[in-house]
């Protein structure tokens, strides 16, 4: 198991490595310049010599592969540089906002799994009735319904009914809970409800999968009681390609939730990362790009490290 | 006597009622007040800035030297300026401060920090952005007697440079703090303003509480104001209706307004105004074939603005059609003169026909663009697909390119657009600011034609040192006489005001700029 962890551990560096070159050499290319952006971007007249000053002074002057190399040596000391646009530490800039959006994809994770685990496991095991058919449609619906538009359905139906919206303004958890938790478990639940639709029905049909299988059958020869069956035997091998789509999602949450962060106000990384895009902001584009390619590379290596601990042919395969 | 004792009641009730109101009129102190800010901005200094967003921000911390009465607009009274005198030759202007000012960090307020400031607006020093460098352009010293007198010594006469001295945008920056960091405006804040700078949540919101040493004695009314940017307009309608913000004070789309009056019914306080910002149709004169008159001609002959303000105004806050000053205000150009004009002709069948022969004569009869634009749903995006549609009923083949506003304005700054649409965005009706942008680029930076034009520029200059009205507004029309046969740029449409508060919120004054009264010094809820 070490040494299989070691191989995956080390199969991350080339990996963030890639994304490290693709990031910063793609970004060169996009039409588009950060200084002029700045200098001019609220109408202001600017001399040519006064952006070419601002350039010298940012260091985008420099050739390429210095600029590179000057960012890299940043990144392998975790220092992301500042923020093109505000000269903050991109480690600042970003810290706020990942705070929250960390914050809705693990509430949306959680009312996920616990909802869809129970809704796919009744689905599977009471296949072709009245309580699979209900399930089949619940899920259906949270496909097919996008996160955002749920949650504009959320936020009328407080208005039109209680008169209350969830506060507009983030309050971490630390400070003041349940402020926190009034206000995030909306978008939570808006996403949330998708999410538990995909991982409900991968636990369904992977269950169906795992139930005609001859262990199940063996299992089922031998006496042990059905709850056992389904609980040690038939649940504990459905979940895993539940675990990979679990995982998936929950990264997927944390860049993924731009347009549930419009609907809901919220001050998100998605927002920052929109209007990052729109400043031609590198530093702050390529430290959030660095970030979420991390938390993929590692949820993923923690879904391996899990496959592992859930079948152990893997990690001696 | 029944008659008598009723007349008696009725009285009495009377004389309740109007102590009621006249109580119900009398400002509270204390409170929060949320108001939704529709764009963040892109730092805190007005002075380079030509966005709303930096004005919402930053105003109530700051104070200006004079200000608009906006009950009497557009009068002028004083802010930081106790009193003043204007000399009959209007080559000098005399300041006296209010005494015991301090900034927020309890430096006085003298006279040098109204120089430092102005002298960072009229010339810039390297690394700052002043976009009001060309309005003090005029200005050729500035004097400091004593501390709390201020000489502002003219090369030029600019007839309307009293207004200017009251423009939201030139707030006062402490002389110390610019000695330090001529740039440091754009990061940290330092007024003299009603309010203290509490925090900028970046995405969220700013805050400010409470100046208890403000100079203007009982004011403000609020202990503290948080400004929250809501950058989607459903979540600024939805705040609004749940009560957690009070109000947006730069203005919402007929659609949005009747949405608010349908939920909230009698909560909701709807007031309108035209509004001193248009759109307008901009050709880069620099760029083939934009530098033929009569391809721009022929372009602005297409656009059937009397008919768009039909269908635009149910949709967009776009409305009047109007020349290069405000419709309806005292110096704009009346209907029956502007439609004599090229572009404003009210028989577009016949202006088309004339459009699609200019075009054949420029050699361009199968003419295609790229129109850059804003990506803002309100009012930008309808008036491109409007544009689009008109320009394609003379065979004009659009691309139609929207754009975040930092890049929108950089491209158009930087000349590589075809044709655009930009605005005028001013905080009064004088001609000396509305026909300012038209002028030669190398006078006004903000002229996106790139057009230069020493006749404008003259007519311009002559109708800055004119003081009779009369004469004023002749050379007024003029100019528009001479700017819009040349096609460089033309006002599209002009905006209404649409100002959604709720009735608890008091002592907030509509304008037909939105760029005015944002300090919140005088703003109190009635709880």
């Amino acid at each position: 198991m070490l040494r299989y962890t070691i191989n995956r551990v080390l199969l991350t560096i080339p990996t963030l490595l890639g994304v490290a070159v693709l990031v910063f050499f793609m970004l060169r290319v996009v039409p588009g310049d950060v200084v002029e952006i700045k200098l001019r971007g609220d109408g202001g007249s600017v001399s040519q010599e006064t952006i070419d000053a601002e350039r010298k002074r940012m260091g985008l002057d420099k050739p390429l592969a210095t600029q590179f190399a000057d960012w890299m040596v940043g990144v392998a000391t975790l220092n992301f540089g500042n923020s093109m646009w505000t000269e903050r530490p991109v480690t600042e800039e970003i810290r706020t906002r990942f705070e929250l959006s960390f914050q809705v994809a693990i509430m949306a994770t959680i009312i996920a799994v616990l909802i869809a685990i129970p809704l796919g496991t009744l689905a599977a095991l009471y296949r072709d009735t009245w309580i699979d058919y209900v399930v089949r449609i619940v899920t259906i619906g949270g496909l097919s319904i996008p996160s955002f538009w749920f949650g504009m359905l959320i936020m009328l139906a407080l208005l039109s009914f209680f008169n209350w919206l969830p506060p507009i303004t983030f309050t971490p958890i630390y400070v003041d809970p349940v402020a926190n938790l009034t206000q995030l478990i909306w978008p939570a639940l808006a996403v949330g409800y998708r999410y538990c639709a995909v991982v409900a029905r991968m636990i369904r049909s992977s269950l169906l999968e795992v139930l005609n299988e001859d262990y199940i059958r063996t299992a089922r020869a031998k006496g042990v009681y059905e709850k056992l069956v389904i609980s040690r035997h038939a649940l504990r091998n459905a979940l895993l390609p539940a675990i990979t789509v679990i995982g998936l999602e929950f990264t997927f949450l944390i860049g993924g939730l731009v347009v549930t962060e419009q609907v809901f106000n919220l001050n998100g990384i998605g927002q920052l990362f929109v209007q990052s895009i729109s400043r031609n902001d590198f530093t702050l584009i390529q430290g959030m790009v660095m970030l979420i390619a991390a938390f993929y590379v590692f949820v993923n290596l923690a879904i391996d490290l899990l496959y592992a601990v859930f079948d152990p042919r893997i990690r001696y395969g | 006597m029944i008659r008598k004792l009723g007349l008696w009641v009725a009285a009495l009730a009377a004389f309740a009622f109007a102590g009621h109101a006249a109580n119900a009129q009398t400002p509270k102190q204390g409170g929060t007040l949320n108001f939704a800010i529709s764009a963040e901005t892109p730092h805190y200094d007005p002075h380079g800035s030509d966005t709303y967003a930096t004005l919402h921000f930053s105003a109530p911390f700051y104070s200006t030297l004079l200000r608009f009465n906006l009950d009497k607009f557009p009068e002028v009274e004083g802010d930081l300026a106790q009193s003043w005198e204007v000399a009959p030759d209007l080559m000098t202007f005399t300041f006296k401060l209010q005494p015991n000012v301090k900034f927020h960090d309890g430096t006085p307020l003298t006279s040098a920090d109204v120089k430092a400031t102005y002298d960072r607006m009229r010339s810039p020093p390297q690394g700052v952005v002043s976009t009001r460098k060309a309005t003090f352009g005029d200005i050729g010293s500035i004097e400091t007697p004593d501390p709390l007198t201020v000489v502002f010594k003219m090369k030029n006469v600019n007839a309307a440079m009293l207004e200017h001295f009251a423009s939201p945008w030139n707030v006062i920056y402490s002389a110390k703090d610019l000695a330090a960091d001529p740039a440091a405006p754009r990061t940290k804040i330092n007024g003299t303003g009603p309010f203290i700078f509490v925090e900028h949540v970046k995405g969220s919101h700013v805050a400010g509480k409470k100046n208890p040493d403000y100079f203007k004695k009982g004011l403000p009314y609020l202990d503290g104001f948080r400004g929250i940017f809501t950058l989607q307009a459903a979540a600024m309608l939805n705040a609004v209706q749940g009560g957690q913000v009070m109000g947006e004070f730069r203005g919402i789309s007929p659609a949005e307004r009747d949405r608010l009056v349908s939920a909230m019914g009698d909560k909701i306080r709807i007031e309108e105004s035209s509004w001193t910002l248009n759109l307008l149709v901009v050709f880069n004169t620099e760029k083939k074939p934009f530098d033929d008159v009569r391809v721009r001609k022929a372009l602005l002959m297409a656009i059937d603005r009397w008919g768009g303000s039909q269908g635009l105004s149910r949709i967009s806050t776009l409305r009047s059609v109007g020349g290069v000053i405000r419709p309806g205000s005292p110096m704009a150009t009346p209907e029956a003169e502007l439609v004599k004009l090229p572009g404003f002709s009210k028989d577009i069948k016949k202006s088309r026909e004339e459009a699609k022969k200019l075009l054949a004569e420029a050699g361009v009869p199968n003419l295609k663009l790229q129109l850059w634009n804003r990506n803002l749903a309100m009012p930008y995006t309808p008036a491109g697909i409007f544009l689009v549609d008109q320009w394609r009923q003379i065979g004009v083949d659009v691309e139609h390119v929207q754009s975040d506003t930092g890049k929108y304005l950089a491209t158009m700054s930087s000349g590589q657009f075809d044709v655009a649409i930009d605005f005028s965005n001013l905080f009064m009706d004088d001609s000396s600011l509305g026909l300012a942008k038209y002028l030669s680029v190398t006078r006004a930076p903000e002229n996106r034609s790139r057009s230069k034009d020493a006749e404008l520029d003259k007519i311009y200059d002559d109708h800055m040192r004119e003081r009779d009205p009369a004469k004023r507004k002749a050379l007024i029309q003029a100019f528009e006489k001479r700017l819009f046969e040349q096609g460089y740029q033309q006002p599209l449409l002009w905006w209404h005001r649409i100002v959604p508060t709720h009735k608890t919120l008091m002592g907030w004054k509509m304008s037909p700029s939105h760029n005015l009264g944002a300090d919140l010094a005088t703003v109190w809820l009635q709880q």
